[in-house]
């Protein structure tokens, strides 16, 4: 329990995986304009983030592994990755319409989150159970939604800041975030 | 050198494999999973005249279909569809008829317009505005309205800067007016359901 509790801080805080591991930065930027929109993809990533490294465990164990084809998972997880969160948006449309109009516009996107494939990459790295697989990626998502939800709100009090014109936009934008990366350093250390 | 080749076979099968696996779990989950769109927006908007006229302040009949259904627009504000219109949409909706919203416009006659051709400039200021691409021509030539085609909708009168497109009565013709088509695809889908 204590070991589950400690992988889900790490990935969540510690090694925080956009302003740590500086994964994931392209939704970052992207959706982060808008609080609304930030807490939309914020959900849309932790379901799918846990979902695909289950599901890309499952494959790496019973799949590569068996057949030494190790070599071959950062294919076959991008495989993996498409087809969940093609699968979830899908059965989302079915049985939860009201939920996939929040979350709906975000899932294809996600397809192309590195921090996606960096959580299945890593769950190989560090060997973990399938279990430890799942927190893995509910910690990491949980961080990214933190950080996503934070930025976009600091964001959004940009919009109305007086900002020197060559700052205006994107830079100013990346310079706040390095300034919460700085922030996040100082749970470095806090666990493995 | 055959340990290599069984060792690549081996992977090529494999990922062939596993991606013909994931298509076909998702062509079963998109089967069983499958969406119809809102079936109310669709019958709402079987009752509207598809003039795409825009009276009704939304950028076509689908919208406003789309808008009833949701409860943000009155049932009202659809001039073509007329007080006729307005008795069907009660009717599926189980609301009360309501009076034509003046604001909107007046219901006239059938009708379509027609080019005055010896006085077309050819500008093409009223092929881009037409929503159902029923004028014909292109820059400095004569330009047509393909009379089965136009809905009436008098979107493109605004633009001529000429003032060379004129109404007419709809003509009579054998063929489906695209007034009456949606009521025309209930009768062919009730047809099929048999």
């Amino acid at each position: 329990m204590t070991t589950l509790f400690l992988i889900f801080i790490s990935a969540a805080f510690v090694n925080n995986f956009v302003l740590v591991r500086f994964l994931g930065l392209c939704p970052f930027m992207g959706v982060s304009t808008q609080y609304k929109s930030a807490l939309g993809m914020s959900f849309a990533t932790a379901f799918v983030l846990t979902m695909s490294s289950i599901a890309s465990y499952l494959v790496n164990e019973y799949l590569l592994v068996p057949l030494g084809l190790e070599y071959l998972k950062t294919l076959s997880f991008i495989l993996v990755i498409a087809v969940t969160v093609q699968i979830t948006e899908m059965i989302l449309h079915k049985s939860s319409p009201l939920l996939y109009q929040v979350l709906g516009l975000f899932l294809p996107l996600i397809t192309t989150n590195c921090a996606v494939l960096g959580v299945a990459l890593l769950n190989v790295q560090q060997q973990n159970s399938l279990i430890e697989s799942a927190f893995f990626g509910f910690g990491a998502a949980v961080g990214f939604g933190v950080v996503l939800v934070l930025f976009s709100a600091i964001r959004e009090r940009l919009e109305m800041a007086d900002v020197p014109a060559s700052f205006r936009g994107l830079p100013i934008a990346l310079m706040t975030a390095g300034l919460m990366s700085l922030a996040f350093m100082g749970f470095s250390g806090m666990a493995q | 050198m055959i340990a290599w080749i069984n060792q690549w076979a081996l992977a090529l099968v494999s990922m062939v494999a596993l991606s013909g696996l994931f298509g076909l779990l998702i062509i079963w989950v998109s089967k069983k999973f499958k969406v119809e769109g809102n079936p109310i927006v669709e019958q709402v908007n079987a009752i509207l005249p598809q003039t795409q006229c825009g009276q009704c302040n939304y950028p076509g009949c689908k919208p406003y279909a789309e808008a009833i259904v949701s409860g943000e627009a009155p049932i009202n504000q659809c001039p073509p569809g007329g007080q006729e219109g307005i008795k069907k949409l009660a009717e599926l909706l189980d609301l009360e008829v309501l009076e034509l919203n003046p604001e909107n416009g007046a219901e006239e006659a059938d009708q379509v317009v027609e080019i005055v051709e010896p006085d077309c400039i050819g500008c093409t200021k009223c092929i881009q505005v037409c929503p159902v691409d029923a004028i014909v021509g292109a820059a400095k030539q004569m330009h047509t309205v393909i009379l089965d085609e136009c809905t009436g909708c008098d979107l493109c009168i605004p633009a001529c800067p000429v003032d060379c497109i004129i109404k007419i009565p709809a003509p009579i013709t054998t063929q489906v007016r695209r007034n009456d088509k949606p009521a025309l695809l209930t009768t062919i889908q009730e047809a099929q359901s048999w």
